[in-house]
């Protein structure tokens, strides 16, 4: 997966002069992950920056990248560390385009890895995409596949909305899949069907998505039928695909790697409910 | 063997000034011509007639809780004066009426804003400024990339991005001098020091002797300059702009100046202000001392001085006309302008709400 990730960056940033990565140890090291592995020798360190350690003003500055008519690729190491900028991406980012009345576009694409799974300290395993998922502004996407990785990355890149784009920590090298050298992009908003069943849909996104489908599989030698669904873009939401398949199965159960009080699950399946009731 | 030792012990400085309290000009050349501080007082004088008219207007219900630039017309005016509109970007706080609007940001949309509608933040396409920022500092971090990406794009043009003393507290604010510092953005750092955030004082934000001694520790260069003093403030941050430009990089100004009037709206300050020295202050007036400097010049009398009040009144009146007839924001709009693309759950809640308001306009 990470390789799609470090191809669609060198792939977008060839085809679009405005586009500009800037995180900490984003150049000569690539990245930490090294997802940005080889584009500054590539393209110089006036489009790969290695900035200070501070994410208030990696972000925050990114918004004035933006506006000045670029259009950054903001990596934040880890997303257990993005409430260094949370004002900066929740406040700011989500919001320029309305408190100005439209005048302000944010072209960015905010990337980060997230989740558990590869023996982290603490604080690097966070999931903290719930929180991102409540401000209106921001669209959220979080690729379980490698061929997703790549399209929904170039999809985010292409947007005039800013997107926060999580990386499975887990998925970077262990997920592996077919992904074609051309350009191409997955459109945000669309779901995936991982797996087709009959008897319950099990709806998934990132590193999440796995473990869904080896549950599916284990439960169809009991006999049980399950439609692993992986959302791959928790805002916006693809309500059409969940009501798709939940009216075809009838149940519905959701799988994340978060706690299970988190805000995000309750939340997804109240308004699911409320959703299917009304129609 | 080196000797461990604490770094030098700074005297404290005194502002850069150029006019006297009375209003006299020292002995070197002005830094304005006469035409431009006829202009910049038009914009101070301007700012004190909508002041009250918005102050006015907030106690009738009419507008919401709203800061005036009471005191601090030649800081916000000396800095704006010294930038051009065409290629320069102003990121502000809340408190620099007179530099948007010199800018180009329409008098009407401003009171809009203050009148609770959306389309107050509409700003006009070549009108170069960021929308007025409430999260305190949060607009410095904006104003450094700004900067940065119209110098890697290779162009001349410079932000200035004004903010309080109580706002350099914030962590945005020293983020922001140390990245500007790193890339030489070409960013002027303006910082409004009024004696007060909200009640709280200058000597509880910072135990430093000055805000411009903190730009040292950032390899930036601070300055301090009298921020009643429209000349020195003018030529100061003129300065820094020319100096930006010429890819020198940023400068943190401090515009020592004082907050005559109340916070906002919904401030008390007779729970906090010490009476003698709002009235030492007061007889420190900016607007008053320009006066006095353009009657030295022998260019100012009773009549100029009314003529241009009238012109003043009518440029806030025509403005308040517009702005009052002005339909009323629907609540869909508050749907709109959220997102380029916007998701189908947004736009189904947005025709929910215009269904259930019954047509609402
Ligand atoms: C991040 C943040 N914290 C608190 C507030 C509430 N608040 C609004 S104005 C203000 C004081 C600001 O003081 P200063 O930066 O000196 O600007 P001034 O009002 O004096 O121009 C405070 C605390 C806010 N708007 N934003
Ligand atoms: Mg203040």
């Amino acid at each position: 997966m990470i390789e799609a990730i470090r191809e669609c960056l060198g792939q977008e940033m060839e085809a679009d002069n405005r586009v500009v990565v800037i995180g900490e140890d984003v150049g000569v090291l690539g990245g930490v992950f090294r997802a940005t592995d080889g584009l500054q020798a590539r393209f110089g360190k006036d489009r790969v920056v290695d900035m200070p350690l501070a994410e208030g003003v990696i972000v925050g500055s990114g918004i004035g990248l933006a506006m000045s008519g670029l259009r950054p690729v903001i990596e934040l190491q880890f997303l257990g560390f993005g409430h260094q900028a949370f004002h900066q991406i929740g406040q700011q980012v989500a919001r320029l385009r309305y408190r100005s009345q439209g005048r302000h576009a944010l072209p960015l694409v905010i990337r980060s890895p997230f989740g558990g799974g590869v023996r982290t300290p603490e604080l690097h395993s966070d999931a903290f995409e719930a929180f991102y998922t409540h401000t209106p502004g921001l669209k959220v996407v979080a690729p379980a596949t490698a061929y997703d990785a790549k399209g929904l990355l170039a999809a985010a890149m292409e947007s005039d909305d800013p997107v926060l784009y999580l990386e499975p920590l887990k998925g970077y090298r262990l997920t592996k899949d077919e992904v074609p050298d051309e350009r191409y992009t997955v459109p945000l908003g669309k779901l995936r069907i991982a797996r087709a069943g009959a008897d319950v849909t099990l709806i998934a996104w990132s590193a999440a998505v796995n473990v869904a489908e080896r549950a599916a599989e284990e439960l169809s030698e009991q006999g049980i039928s399950v439609e692993v669904l992986d959302l791959r873009s928790l805002n916006p939401l693809d309500i059409d695909g969940i009501s798709e398949s939940v009216s075809k199965t009838g149940r519905v159960a959701i799988l994340s790697s978060k706690s299970a009080s988190t805000v995000w699950k309750h939340q997804s399946s109240a308004s699911l409910l409320l959703i299917l009731l009304i129609r | 063997m080196s000797e461990s030792r604490f770094l030098p012990n700074f005297e404290s400085i005194a502002p850069f000034s150029r006019l006297s309290d009375s209003g006299i000009l020292d002995s070197g050349e002005s830094p304005m011509s006469d035409e431009a501080v006829l202009e910049a007082l038009r914009y101070m004088m301007l700012t004190r007639v909508f002041d009250d008219k918005a102050t006015s207007m907030q106690r009738q219900g009419r507008f919401g809780t709203f800061s005036s630039v009471r005191g601090q017309e030649a800081s916000v005016v000396g800095a704006a004066t010294a930038l051009d509109p065409v290629k320069d970007w102003i990121v502000p706080q809340y408190r620099e009426f007179p530099a948007l609007i010199r800018h180009g940001y329409p008098i009407e949309n401003f009171a809009l804003y203050f009148m609770g509608n959306p389309k107050g933040g509409t700003i006009p396409p070549n009108v170069n400024m960021l929308p007025m920022q409430i999260s305190l500092a949060a607009q410095i971090p904006q104003a450094t990339g700004l900067a940065w990406g119209l110098k890697m794009q290779g162009g001349d043009g410079v932000a200035i991005t004004f903010f309080g003393d109580g706002a350099s507290s914030e962590g945005d604010f020293h983020e922001s001098l140390n990245l500007a510092g790193i890339v030489k953005a070409p960013v002027i750092f303006f910082l409004q020091n009024n004696g007060w955030a909200i009640s709280t004082p200058r000597e509880n934000q910072t135990a430093a002797r000055s805000f411009a001694e903190r730009a040292i520790g950032y390899g930036v260069e601070g300055v301090i300059v009298d921020g009643n003093d429209l000349l020195a403030v003018h030529e100061v941050t003129a300065r820094a702009v020319a100096k930006a430009r010429a890819g020198n990089g940023p400068t943190l100004i401090e515009s020592v100046t004082y907050r005559t009037g109340a916070h906002n709206t919904a401030d008390d300050p007779s729970r906090y202000v010490d009476q003698q020295e709002l009235e030492k202050w007061q007889q420190k007036d900016p607007v008053e001392r320009v006066k006095n400097y353009l009657r030295s010049r022998g260019i100012w009398n009773e009549n100029l001085e009314l003529e241009l009040l009238d012109s003043c009144a009518a440029q806030i009146d025509a403005a308040m006309e517009i702005a009052r007839n002005t339909p009323l924001a629907t609540s869909e709009a508050l749907f709109d302008h959220v997102y380029a693309e916007p998701p189908q759950r947004m736009l189904d809640q947005k025709h929910d709400w215009a269904i259930r308001n019954g047509g609402d306009r």
